[in-house]
């Protein structure tokens, strides 16, 4: 994991010549939730598993599990709400 | 043997590029730096060389351009000049936070407003902060040879940053003077080809260039990027060294010229270096006055111990400065002079002059009136106003 290698607590020196990152998808160890004010709140009830607030995501933050269900990747949603927007069934609300 | 010619600074610019054979040059016609990718546009149509030349359709998009064929591991450069140079700012910065070693031939001309296409420092000056090594000439010769030498220090591994080499718009650009040519080969030689440790088109060894990167990384960054720029003055002068040897021309941060004995120092960047050379001879042959020269060539990094070495034993030092940064009180060159004189606790007066703005012409005659000025300071200890004009009607 390239955070073992530099990290928030990592001097001047160990950063590369340019920023330069040798490894893919290191975005999943950067944590860009914390900028959310809203978070989705699911209701498992309402929910007939349709999936049509995954592909909406513009963060790729819905992950459907092997049960086939949906779950919030809540190091990366930013709370914008689409999500709620999009479902037919009110099955995602937004709370501060 | 090497080769006399008679070139302008843009040809001679051209020429250099020519022996070098870079692999990319993305570049926009601006006036009168238009001549040099228009040189190069013959050369590749000629079958000189087989740069990839990129038409493109604006300086935002040339820099652009150059700096993903440089991520991409290619000998990478353009041309530019003035509002050119303006219209790149943006990615002046992330050429050079990308550690990517472009080479950028800038004809320094006057930015507007007023509208006004002549000599002057302001679009270089205005771009020293960006992270850019920058390398200034006196003559086509010289601009010349600061080319040959720029891949080499941009490109060492220690260095990592991007290089602009300057002349002075006109005056050099398009005066023709006699020059001396290296040999093909031993440019060749000394050039070599650019051998990237990390480079995009590395299909060993994906790599992703110029991550965001937040308030917990761009402090390091910049830490960095200063760390080149240290780095950079010792490979500067190691290339040039190394360049003495196929040329026979020597080069440093900057040339004391009759600085060994003297008490009144002018202290000037490019072309009029050349004039107040011709007026400390005259000042030297008739009043015996002991008045030097030191001209800077590398403005970055910054030399301050070095130039402040250089001026220890002077009574009185003139500043002058061929662009405005509006602080009301200096130019850049008198500002960072002043601060390297001040922390090796030089004593001397030291006045600061602006001159030469939007191609005014600066002679002989005032280069004497400077110096005059000069003994009037080491005398009475007195300067009158610290940000003067030459040439300014008042």
């Amino acid at each position: 994991m390239i955070s073992d290698k530099i990290n928030e607590n990592s001097p001047w020196q160990d950063l590369t010549e340019g920023n330069k990152l040798f490894e893919a998808a290191t975005s999943r160890e950067f944590k860009t939730g914390e900028w959310r004010t809203q978070r989705p709140v699911h209701d498992a009830e309402k929910c007939r598993d349709c999936f049509l607030c995954v592909p909406v995501c513009p963060d790729m933050s819905i992950l459907v599990t092997k049960e086939e269900k949906i779950e919030f990747d809540m190091d990366h949603c930013k709370g914008c709400g689409i999500c709620a927007k999009v479902c037919p069934f009110n099955a995602i609300s937004m709370e501060v | 043997m090497s080769i006399r010619e008679r070139l302008s600074g843009n040809e001679a610019v051209a020429y250099a590029i020519k022996q070098i054979n870079p692999d990319v040059m993305p570049a926009f016609p601006i006036t009168p730096s238009t001549e040099i990718p228009q040189y190069v546009a013959s050369y590749i149509a000629n079958g000189d060389i087989d740069t990839e030349f990129i038409h493109v359709e604006s300086e935002h998009s040339s820099m652009s351009a150059a700096i993903g064929a440089s991520a991409a591991g290619a000998r990478t450069l353009t041309a530019t000049s003035s509002c050119g140079l303006a219209l790149m700012w943006e990615e002046l910065y992330v050429a050079a936070s990308d550690r990517l070693p472009i080479v950028l031939a800038l004809v320094n001309r006057a930015l507007s407003g007023p509208i006004n296409i002549n000599a002057d420092h302001s679009d270089s000056m205005g771009a020293r902060d960006s992270g850019w090594i920058q390398i200034y000439a006196e003559s086509n010769q010289e601009a010349y040879d600061n080319f040959l030498q720029s891949f080499k220090i941009a490109e060492n591994k220690d260095v990592m940053l991007p290089v602009m080499i300057c002349q002075d718009g006109f005056i050099t650009s398009h005066g023709v003077e006699n020059i001396e040519l290296v040999e093909d080969e031993l440019v060749k030689e000394f050039a070599g080809e650019r051998k990237p440790l990390h480079y995009l088109l590395n299909e060993k060894e994906p790599m992703a260039i110029g991550p965001y990167a937040v308030s917990n990384y761009y402090m390091e960054s910049k830490r960095g990027q200063r760390q080149a720029m240290l780095n950079a003055k010792k490979v500067i002068l190691s290339v040039a060294e190394e360049f003495e040897k196929i040329s026979g021309r020597k080069y440093g941060f900057f040339e004391e010229y009759r600085m060994e004995d003297a008490e009144y120092a002018i202290v000037i960047i490019g072309s009029a270096a050349g004039t107040a050379k011709a007026a400390i001879e005259e000042i030297r042959n008739t009043t015996g006055k002991k008045v030097g020269l030191v001209k800077i060539r590398v403005f970055r990094p910054f030399p301050d111990e070095e130039i402040a070495e250089a001026l220890k034993n002077v009574k009185a030092i003139a500043i002058l400065d061929r662009s405005e940064m509006f602080s009301a009180t200096g130019g850049p060159l008198g500002a960072e002079v002043t601060a390297a004189l001040y922390r090796a606790k030089v004593q001397a007066e030291v006045v600061n002059y602006i001159y030469g703005l939007g191609g005014r012409d600066i002679t002989t005659d005032d280069f004497h009136k400077v110096y005059e000025e000069l003994y009037r300071m080491a005398e009475t200890h007195e300067v009158r106003d610290n940000y003067r004009y030459i040439g300014l009607r008042e």
